[in-house]
């Protein structure tokens, strides 16, 4: 199906120039050059971490750039606010939808600014704010009323909504940032057809992706990120998977990998035709053996944290099995999975992983407290004697073990989330980004534990998104792609570009 | 002791000093002692909120389970004749039930424990003047229980000063809450679960349980104090005793350092809270303060309290930003330079 006819037209009205955006210790945006003409519909891919995210974010205003100049109809400036963004007419909608749940569709568009009866009290003039929601209906040719609650619309019925408040707001370019992960196939056939509809009133559209085969769909053009560079830009005519690939991958990785000191045991950890909520028809099947590190990569949202919680009893399982050493057990509760030996370090350490106002002893000490008693009471001495003796252990830096977790680093932190678990004699142990927010010098300290646990007999499940860490940490692979392990790959067989492959659902 | 305790410790004895100064009265052993019977009286109900509250909830029917359970148990030792020590352990027992409820349709029916306790507080008022049938309930003449009057409500002389028992009841409960909030693991969870849930759930916790038990708690503990209430006044007219004492318990509490969002608190700042909200009572009456302005003085030290409170916690905040920051930057510097190049 080829959607886009029309060659894209006349000039350019934005443009980021030379855009760089620096964090302490992270180059996030590196030089990045992008032009966006009326009617063009770009489509903007990379890896998960390649920047593209910030660089829409500075588009809204939201994240002012280190360097270089926007362009906004000819007028140069170094930075946009948000209510400057919104001037020049880019409109977000978000991957996360940001609606309110307890209005309609009318109050939704309309927030904000919500056309009032005169007088002192400013009563929402309601016949004026549906009648002005109507013809942005017509216009999406969306199948709901202006009055329908928020409640009641799917996600991609959701998505049509923050589409009509762009609209409403007379945008100029709608950034989409994964607008098709939540959608079933006929829905995203919808909202091809909803951009191809834009496109014709001269409305510009980027969207962030990870399906590549939208890409040829629908886009004038793409543009690649890598590691906040932009790698290259390829025409409607170029616009193929392999090309796309080709670009996105070919970084030189640093080989950080060591070995095992013995060749993998037996099967740990068995996870057969396990089903989660969130892909209630796709089943996961996966075994992690003694003494090795299983990377499970995959794109953001293909279901690896989700199965890590349905693992690790957060989350019920909706069918399948799990087998620890060969013998089947029945996980309801994280409780349950600990009394078990499985632990899992899990991706947000903040709200999950500590308690931030606590100490390290308390922290390291929470899930096995009752090991600690004397009389009943907590043994606060040996409680803090083991915060010692894991602190040396795995190098917290920190001079008292007495201090809040809150303000360590976080490599600091995520070794106390460790140490929790390795007080307590592990025999899986499941990491969901093991390094996320970690500086490079505890990066390195963490893989050295990983590999130090596995040599010691535990058998480790690496959820990861960042390709350098996957390749070279894992002694083995899967990758899994919408809900399913799309492959299994071998040493031998590591490369960006397979996992890559994998990732986006295509076969090595 | 924490800090916070003792900043409340000082000024609980400032504000005894000028009500010794203005009225000497204040000092005689008569009122010491009634103002600490009032505190022993008050202290336990007041602990009992702190249970829940620190777990991150908030009960709201303390008063109206005083009311019920004090008329019953007096009815039962009074007009039922069951022996005391039955009608205590089953008056107790009743209230343990009662926080049973309460946890579980918090926990399990995912209700709001504003709205659970808030039912609370409407249903066991109107059970315990339906059973009286709006009657005060009391001691008849001649019915006495001497050794259950002397255990509740009377007093013992230590060096000359009389030392009511439920002074002596307060020190028993803070020292066993004081223990088990701090010193096990119980206690340990409570917080853990009142300050991230989540957290708590990943380290193993049943935090569900943890929250069940704290209303357990805070149940037996409320009953415990409804029948030294109903002791010491010796009548209840079920349509006001008790009542507004579960805001007594919530300001005790935050004067103590809890915080109402949960996973705050110690034992000793809600006793002290106790204290300080009983001076302030004590002072009202001392100095020729209209009793009708009661409440608003003591809501106004609060409030004060509360915003000194807050002002120091956000100076110290700035304090910790600003030198974190300064850090941040000595070592983001050498890497910002790096990439400029």
């Amino acid at each position: 199906m080829l959607l886009s006819v029309q060659p894209p037209m006349s000039e350019p009205f934005l443009e980021l120039v030379d855009i760089s955006k620096i964090y302490p210790g992270v180059v996030a945006l590196d030089h990045v050059d992008l032009s966006v003409s009326p009617g063009e519909v770009i489509a903007l891919i990379g890896e998960n971490g390649a920047g593209k995210s910030t660089l829409m974010r500075v588009l809204g205003g939201v994240v002012e750039p280190s360097g270089g100049i926007i362009r906004v109809d000819r007028v140069e400036r170094p930075s946009l606010t948000v209510a400057d963004a919104i001037r020049a007419g880019i409109a977000f909608v978000h991957q996360e939808l940001n609606l309110f749940d307890n209005l309609d569709v009318a109050g939704n568009v309309y927030i904000g600014r919500e056309p009032v009866h005169g007088g002192p009290l400013k009563l929402i003039d309601r016949k004026r704010l549906y009648a002005q929601v109507r013809p942005l209906l017509d216009r999406l040719g969306a199948d709901f009323e202006p009055d329908a609650p928020l409640v009641e619309l799917s996600l991609a019925q959701r998505q049509l909504v923050e589409i009509m408040k762009a609209l409403s707001l007379d945008a100029r370019l709608v950034i989409m940032d994964e607008p098709t992960s939540s959608l079933t196939l006929t829905e995203t056939d919808r909202l091809m057809r909803v951009i191809a509809a834009l496109k014709a009133d001269g409305v510009s559209i980027i969207f962030i992706t990870h399906r590549l085969n939208e890409v040829t769909q629908c886009a004038d053009r793409a543009v690649v990120l890598r590691d906040g560079r932009m790698v290259g830009a390829l025409t409607r005519a170029e616009l193929t998977p392999a090309a796309m690939i080709k670009l996105m991958i070919g970084r030189d990785l640093k080989s950080l990998y060591v070995p095992p000191a013995a060749p993998p045991g037996g099967s740990v950890l068995d996870i057969v035709d396990v089903v989660t909520d969130t892909y209630p028809d796709r089943a996961v099947s996966l075994s992690v053996r003694r003494g090795e590190i299983l990377g499970l990569a995959g794109l953001v949202g293909s279901g690896r944290t989700e199965l890590a919680r349905a693992i690790f009893g957060i989350d019920p399982l909706r069918g399948g099995a799990v087998r620890l050493e060969g013998e089947p057990i029945r996980i309801a509760t994280p409780r349950a999975a600990i009394e078990h030996g499985i632990y899992l370090i899990p991706e947000d350490r903040k709200s999950s992983g500590l308690l931030l106002d606590l100490s390290i002893t308390e922290n390291v000490s929470l899930p096995d407290l009752l090991s600690y008693l004397r009389f009943w009471l907590v043994n606060t001495a040996r409680e803090a004697e083991n915060a010692h003796r894991q602190r040396e252990r795995l190098k917290i830096r920190t001079p008292d073990v007495a201090t809040s977790v809150g303000s360590l680093s976080g490599g600091n932190q995520q070794k106390v989330v460790l140490a929790k678990w390795l007080s307590m004699r592990p025999k899986v142990l499941i990491f969901d980004e093991p390094t996320r927010g970690v500086d490079v010098g505890a990066k390195q300290e963490i893989y050295d534990i990983l590999r130090r646990l596995t040599d010691a007999g535990v058998a480790i499940l690496m959820i990861s998104s960042d390709m350098e860490e996957v390749i070279g940490v894992s002694d083995r692979i899967a990758v899994m792609h919408e809900g399913a392990i799309s492959g299994f790959l071998d040493r031998g067989q590591f490369s960006e570009h397979n996992v890559l492959q994998l990732a986006v659902g295509h076969t090595v | 002791m924490h800090k916070k305790d003792l900043s409340l410790l000082v000024l609980i004895l400032v504000v005894g000093t000028v009500v010794a100064f203005i009225n000497p009265r204040f000092i005689l052993v008569g009122n010491l002692s009634n103002t600490a019977n009032q505190v022993g009286l008050f202290g336990i109900f007041s602990i009992a909120e702190a249970f829940v509250i620190i777990v991150g909830g908030i009960e709201l029917s303390v008063g109206s389970v005083i009311a019920l359970l004090g008329v019953l148990f007096i009815d039962l030792i009074v007009n039922r004749d069951v022996n005391w020590i039955a009608a205590f352990c089953l008056i107790i027992g009743g209230g343990l039930a009662i926080g049973l409820v309460h946890g579980t349709l918090v926990t399990r029916m995912r209700i709001q424990p504003f709205v659970v306790t808030l039912c609370g507080l409407l249903i066991y008022r109107g059970a315990a003047r339906y059973y009286t049938e709006d009657a005060t309930a009391g001691f008849g003449f001649g019915s006495s229980f001497p050794t259950l009057e002397w255990l509740t409500a009377g007093r013992t002389n230590v060096l000359g000063f009389p030392l009511p028992h439920s002074v002596v009841a307060l020190i028993i409960v803070t020292a066993v809450a004081w223990v088990v909030l701090h010193r096990s693991v119980f206690g340990r969870y409570l917080y853990a679960v009142g300050k991230n849930e989540e957290a708590a759930r990943y380290s193993g916790i049943r935090a569900n349980r943890v929250v069940i038990s704290a209303y357990v708690v805070c149940g037996g503990l409320t009953a415990f104090s409804a029948i030294l209430l109903a002791m010491y006044t010796r009548s209840i007219s079920p349509a006001v005793h008790g009542s507004f004492y579960e805001l007594y318990a919530i300001a005790a509490a935050v004067l103590g350092g809890c915080s109402l969002r949960g996973g705050e608190g110690s034992i000793i700042g809600v006793v002290l809270g106790t204290v300080l909200l009983q001076v302030l009572q004590n002072l009202v009456n001392l100095l020729g303060i209209p009793s009708s302005l009661n409440f608003a003085v003591m809501g106004t030290v609060i409030l004060i309290g509360v915003l000194a409170d807050q002002y120091l916690v956000q100076r110290n905040r700035r304090a910790t930003i600003a030198r974190g920051r300064r850090q941040a930057n000595v070592a983001a510097a050498p890497l910002e330079q790096a990439n400029a190049e």
